[in-house]
């Protein structure tokens, strides 16, 4: 039989699983983690005032014009959204496949969804303009007939997605959370401390009725974020696809982008799950190298899957013998866009065949290096998305370039200071690994001494 | 609030004497223990005879509800309320509502399941008492409670203590 790899090294006891990944949440922080917050929240603030210069000022500081109407805004949102479907894949449908290895990577991955999906969330109630009203998204009984939403549009399609996807992320990701606030709670060495956790543990007591209950929840939950995951970044393709623009109206574009999205979301799972072993090396018996390698594999073979669609995107324009779609695939090839173009295609398709050599799936610097190259390559897949097929379309008197300005860079890197904000804050007040789901997995690949119900 | 029962709870350090406890204690005629453990455990439910859950028909019927009504307010507000004519599309667009039907189907069905896993493990519950602290890390219990049939407290030591148990306690749960 196949040697099965250990999930978790060492001969690790449950109490020494429960302190390990309850150190960062137990203890003083780091000078490393307070720095990086500081940091952080420096970035987060500098956002905050972007935007409200952004808004207070009107859209037009940002690039967009007349042929350019989507630009900053979208570009980030698609890639903030497509990053939280990693975390899915890996908590859910990673899950139902049985995947033991994703266990102690799910709870991080997860809640990178539910931070991206917060951060992508903001852009579209932005990239209105007047983000006052954006309460106009939804249908509700209004005085003006009422007059209803229109059902017929991808953009309220995606209204329905995002706010859907962004709802059930935090509630399976909470409901993951109960059993180990409960274990907080009840090694909780002061009050403040106790009633906190306690609260959020929902007074959960882990009776053998309730773990059934719960394990059924959790396969339920699973069940349903698996299509809806599926579903979300197809919507947002049809955002694009359902119109008539050269470039963006196109059958292919659900899987690619649903492809497109697993991809840059694994590239900022290693990318932050790199640095998450070295902030807390207790970590790296957890989260092993064998981890990073599968993670790593599956960021090769959806790189090649986005490459893919690249390469049938130039055919299908050839193809069709529609001049336009024709024009719009060798202007964005060979136009005044080309360099984002080939940027794309370096990070995305030839940077990550690197692992293709197992020295490299298994180094840390490499890995964390691609997966940077990765989500640049990702953002600038949107970028060329949007912004080169808006900038030529039919009329050549129509013709035009995105005026990138400051406050699209503001906006950009602001985005990711509320992110690690986010980010880092969890990894202070939550167990970034799910204690009571990785000790029944912790015996896999050991000798069983421990008797055998863990295969 | 919930109230608590006291009874008799033993302690023990490994999981599969907790599975064996839980067995052995269904077979003498106890039907109201509970079996604590910081993670679930295999063969648990068999062990207790535990029937499945019965939260999928909540989900089910809850994705029903969910597709049912975004198909009706879909069609209501298109077609009926305030009938808009959109580029000479029908009123009744349906393939154009799928997205919104779907969506609200999942949404339902999530939010419903997790209402009913609060109804079945009673949740929230405000300060239970705790048998042991290290129910959640470590250790393991198997709680008896006093209104159950047969209870006896000479017996169930005795019981508890054949069964290996690292503690023997008085407590309420």
């Amino acid at each position: 039989m196949m040697k099965r790899n250990e999930l978790v090294l060492g001969d690790k006891t449950y109490r020494d699983v429960t302190n390990d990944i309850l150190k960062p949440v137990e203890e003083f922080p780091s000078k490393g983690w307070v720095g990086m917050f500081l940091g952080a929240k420096a970035l987060f603030l500098f956002y905050l005032i972007s935007i409200a210069v952004v808004i207070g000022t009107g859209m037009g500081l940002l690039g967009v014009n007349h042929p350019i109407a989507w630009g900053t805004m979208i570009i980030t949102f698609v890639f903030w959204i497509g990053i939280g479907h990693a975390g899915t894949l890996i908590s859910a449908v990673l899950f139902l496949f049985r995947q033991k290895w994703r266990t102690s990577v799910a709870r991080t991955a997860e809640a990178m969804t539910v931070f991206a999906v917060m951060t992508a969330g903001l852009f579209p109630l932005m990239h209105t303009g007047r983000p006052w009203l954006d309460f106009w998204l939804f249908p509700y009984p209004n005085q003006r007939g009422p007059l209803w939403t229109n059902f017929r549009s991808p953009l309220l399609w995606d209204v329905f997605a995002v706010s859907t996807y962004a709802t059930v992320s935090m509630v399976f990701w909470y409901i993951g959370l109960v059993p180990d606030f409960a274990t907080i709670r009840d090694r909780a060495k002061n009050k403040i401390r106790q009633t906190v956790y306690g609260a959020l543990s929902l007074g959960w007591r882990g009776t053998a009725k309730n773990w059934s209950h719960y394990e059924m929840v959790y396969l339920l939950l699973a069940g349903l974020s698996t299509p809806l995951v599926l579903s979300v970044h197809t919507i947002v393709s049809f955002d694009f696809a359902v119109s008539n623009v050269p470039g963006w109206h196109t059958t292919i574009f659900p899987p690619y982008f649903v492809a497109g999205a697993i991809f840059s979301g694994f590239g900022m799972v290693v990318t932050l799950m790199t640095l998450v072993r070295i902030g807390f090396p207790q970590f790296k018996d957890y989260v092993t190298l064998d981890h990073m390698e599968v993670m790593n594999k599956i960021i090769m073979t959806t790189g090649m899957l986005v490459g893919y669609a690249y390469g049938s995107e130039f055919f299908i324009a050839w193809y069709s013998g529609n001049a336009y779609e024709k024009f719009a695939f060798i202007n964005r090839a060979m136009g005044p866009y080309a360099w984002s173009y080939w940027v794309m295609i370096a990070c995305n398709v030839v940077i990550p065949q690197l692992f293709w050599l197992k020295k490299f799936r298994r180094s840390i610097p490499v890995m964390f290096v691609v997966s940077i190259f990765v989500n640049i390559g990702m953002w600038f897949e949107r970028f060329v998305i949007t912004v080169t097929s808006l900038h030529r379309d039919f009329l050549p008197a129509n013709w035009g370039m995105y005026a990138w300005s400051y406050w699209d860079t503001a906006i950009l890197l602001g985005s990711f200071g509320m992110f690690l904000t986010l980010f880092l804050l969890y990894l202070r007040l939550f167990p970034a690994i799910a204690i009571a789901e990785i000790k029944p997995v912790m015996f896999v690949g050991k000798d069983k001494k421990h008797g055998g119900h863990h295969g | 609030m919930a109230k608590y029962q006291t009874g008799m709870a033993a302690i023990f350090n490994d999981e599969h004497q907790l599975v064996d406890a839980a067995r052995k204690s269904r077979e003498m005629g106890f039907k109201k223990f509970e079996a604590i453990s910081p993670f679930p455990i295999h063969g648990m439910e068999e062990a207790c005879g535990i029937k499945r859950s019965w939260i999928p028909y909540v989900t089910f019927v809850a994705g029903l509800t969910g597709l049912s009504l975004g198909t009706l307010f879909t069609w209501w507000t298109s077609a009926v309320s305030w009938a808009i004519n959109v580029g000479g599309k029908p009123f009744f667009s349906l393939p154009a509502f799928v997205p919104i039907m779907f969506e609200l189907t999942i949404l339902f069905a999530a939010l419903s399941s997790v209402g009913a896993l609060f109804v079945a493990c009673g949740l929230p519950k405000v300060n239970p008492p705790v048998i042991d602290p290290d129910l959640t890390c470590n250790r393991f219990a198997l709680f008896i409670p006093s209104n159950d049939a047969g209870y006896d407290e000479g017996r169930i030591s005795e019981m508890f203590r054949s069964m290996g148990a690292a503690e023997i306690k008085k407590a309420e749960f």
